[in-house]
């Protein structure tokens, strides 16, 4: 009975419960054709997501997750479709059989090559001489969950921080100039 | 002066000129927004004067980096001559488009605090996309252009026109923008770096994993065609540009090409030329079905913003050949062509403004009718932009599809060139065709063009392109400007000549 129970939670067992629910609802996501259904895959996807993050130890990017995606984009993602009455659209949109079945086999073919590449990829020399989980686990105990991305955020990434927040600003600029009622 | 950027203050003054056009851009916006609605014009054109002035101190800031050296440090930011070449052409194309839309946005109403900071942000995006040597940081500023651009577009709310070209534009470049993402991530996951030097390390070394690394080319690549509307990602380019309002479509059909064309020569010059098996082939067929497929299609286009749209597609082609030929001259030509094809793009596009009364209203290719005769200035401006954009002797397209080609041949890609020569001759129907309903055509009126009006702004613009293109036909290599040219891609190829002396 405990090897069940050890085997259950365990770290190689709930990769691949997470994994599949990831990929599941991604695929679901896209193939709904009820919006609000296929948001609430979306969720769905992100808060697995969070899972696998936590399972590699990133606690604190697995809050994040949770709490900025799964919980506030997408709750206002949401909130805007219910809003504009979007929900009852259930024609279907998507035209051109082949072409899907054409993008799916182009997609399958593309995912076994990158899962072989994958598959003997510890061979590689910069995976080999990749900062280990010893490397992390200093850091971790360093500087905490935060400081570890904090730290390169504001020092050798700090270029591109500042300039996520003019990206921001434009994003904002340009939907208000849309969006305005009067002109 | 010397850099260092263990120090963050160097930051500031590596960034010199992105900073100031930030800076200008948010203050357009903001004195944008008290504007009042019945100071219409003359707060209008006080705003589009405003980022001029921007524009001029940050190319200001641009010529003081040329005395600036890096000694150390390793930041995001290259300090070499490539990039504030770049710059010069970015911070042209942006001067020369809000010049030419002064008395567009005045006219058409449109919120001139939005469109001028935008149209300054999209070139500070630009600006980084030349600039930098991390794939991040590059993909940031294609994001921060592309944004601008998006909602320049469909930045004209009464037209429907422009609320559809907004949108596809959108639609289509997030998914292009998913593809170049995703190659960013692939390279990333075969060499460890998303630092283009970096990855080039990690190929050399034989560190890299090949397919995956392929994957990321190829993606890349895939990215890079939508930005540039090379012929298989070119579906959203005529629509696009010809509802775009037009001071728009000039700016997208010159400064969006230069910063994807120039960004993605810097990737891969620097990062990918030992692997050239990887993307050679890609971008030969991407130039050689541009090429031709562009210019058949622009032959039998009647509306004039949609010629431009097609002949776009085509200069983009011609500039791909650069792409492939990854050499010296090659590249040097891609930055003298770029130069011109500003020049003579928004030129083309300033008079297409004119003639549609500083609005969309004539835009078919009979309105043309009789055009030369009855505003000569004008008429004989359109036909100096026309030749160069066709590459007749004497214009600067002309000495610029030179370059290419001699480029192309000394990289021994014969068909390209003869491909690129014969496109050429197609293309001077299309362009020529204008300039026979201008000059040979009996107009439909007597005042057919009578109510047309050049704003002194647009004129300036007008002389200031004209000039440069019949100067630098004639002249090319005045005042050491090709050496000049030449020099600006000396750091591409450092490393590449590097690894040369190291291998036995």
């Amino acid at each position: 009975m405990d090897t069940i129970f050890e085997f259950l939670f365990s770290r190689d067992f709930l990769f691949y419960v997470f994994s599949g629910v990831t990929i599941g609802s991604a695929l679901a996501m896209v193939t709904r054709k009820n919006p609000v259904a296929s948001l609430l895959f979306m969720v769905a996807t992100l808060a697995s997501l969070a899972g696998i993050y936590v399972l590699f130890e990133a606690h604190f990017l697995a809050a994040i997750q949770i709490i900025v995606y799964a919980g506030a984009i997408m709750v206002l993602f949401l909130f805007v479709i219910m809003l504009l009455n979007l929900g009852h659209d259930y024609q279907k949109d998507l035209k051109g059989g082949a072409w899907a079945i054409f993008a799916f086999v182009v997609a399958g073919a593309m995912a076994g090559v990158l899962a072989r590449q994958y598959g003997g990829i510890e061979a590689l020399p910069i995976y080999r001489d990749a900062h280990g989980p010893q490397v992390i686990d200093a850091l971790l105990a360093e500087q905490g969950a935060v400081g570890v991305m904090a730290h390169p955020l504001f020092t050798d990434y700090v270029l591109a921080f500042e300039l996520t927040g003019i990206l921001l600003l434009v994003a904002i600029v340009g939907a208000l100039a849309l969006a305005k009622r009067r002109v | 002066m010397e850099l260092d950027f263990s120090s963050q203050a160097h930051y500031f003054l590596a960034l010199l000129p992105e900073i100031v056009l930030t800076v200008f851009g948010m203050i357009v916006l903001v004195t944008g927004v008290w504007n009042k609605e019945g100071e219409g014009k003359a707060g209008s054109e006080s705003l589009g004067a405003w980022a001029l002035v921007g524009i001029v101190i940050a190319a200001g800031a641009n010529g003081w980096l040329y005395g600036v050296t890096q000694t150390g440090g390793e930041g995001m930011v290259v300090i070499d001559r490539f990039r504030l070449f770049a710059n010069w052409i970015f911070l042209l194309a942006g001067a020369l488009c809000v010049l030419i839309s002064l008395a567009y946005i005045t006219r058409q109403r449109i919120q001139a605090g939005e469109v001028y900071a935008l149209m300054l942000f999209a070139v500070v995006g630009m600006m980084v996309m030349a600039g930098t040597e991390n794939l991040i940081v590059l993909f940031l500023g294609l994001e921060v252009m592309s944004i601008s651009i998006y909602a320049l577009a469909a930045i004209n709310r009464r037209d429907r026109k422009s609320a559809e070209a907004g949108l596809k534009y959108f639609l289509l470049g997030a998914f292009s923008t998913g593809f170049f993402l995703y190659g960013i991530a692939l390279t990333y996951g075969a060499t460890g770096t998303t630092d283009i030097e970096g990855i080039s390390q990690a190929i050399r070394t034989g560190s890299a994993a090949g397919p995956l690394l392929a994957f990321g080319i190829a993606f890349l690549a895939i990215g890079f065609g939508f930005k540039v509307a090379a012929v298989p990602f070119h579906m959203w380019t005529p629509d696009v540009y010809e509802g775009a309002p037009a001071p728009v479509t000039a700016f997208m059909a010159t400064g969006v090409k230069a910063a994807a064309f120039l960004a993605f020569l810097r990737v891969f010059m620097v990062a990918f030329p030992q692997v050239p098996d990887d993307w050679f082939p890609i971008f030969w067929w991407l130039a050689a079905i541009t090429m031709v497929a562009a210019n058949l299609i622009a032959l039998v286009q009647s509306n004039v913003k949609r010629m431009l749209a097609y002949s776009s597609i085509a200069h983009g082609g011609y500039l791909i050949v650069g792409v492939v030929a990854a050499n010296q001259m090659a590249s040097g030509a891609m930055l003298f062509y770029l130069l011109i094809y500003t020049l003579m793009n928004i030129g083309a596009f300033a008079v297409v403004i004119s003639v549609a009364y500083q609005g969309e209203d004539r835009l078919q290719i009979e309105d043309y009718a009789g055009f030369g005769w009855q505003q000569p200035l004008l008429g004989v401006f359109l036909t100096v932009f026309l030749l160069s954009l066709a590459g007749f002797p004497g214009t600067g397209g002309f000495i610029g599809k030179i370059f290419l080609l001699q480029g192309a041949l000394d990289a021994e890609l014969w068909t390209l060139a003869i491909v690129l020569v014969l496109a050429t001759l197609v293309s001077y129907w299309y362009y020529l065709r204008v300039a026979w309903y201008m000059w040979m055509r009996e107009a439909s009126a007597p005042d057919a063009h009578a109510s047309v009006f050049t704003p002194l702004s647009m004129r300036v613009a007008l002389f200031g392109a004209a000039g440069l293109i019949l100067f630098l036909g004639i002249f090319p290599s005045a005042f050491g400007f090709l050496d000049f040219v030449q020099s600006s891609v000396d750091s591409l190829f450092g490393a590449a000549a590097a690894v040369v002396q190291v291998a036995p």
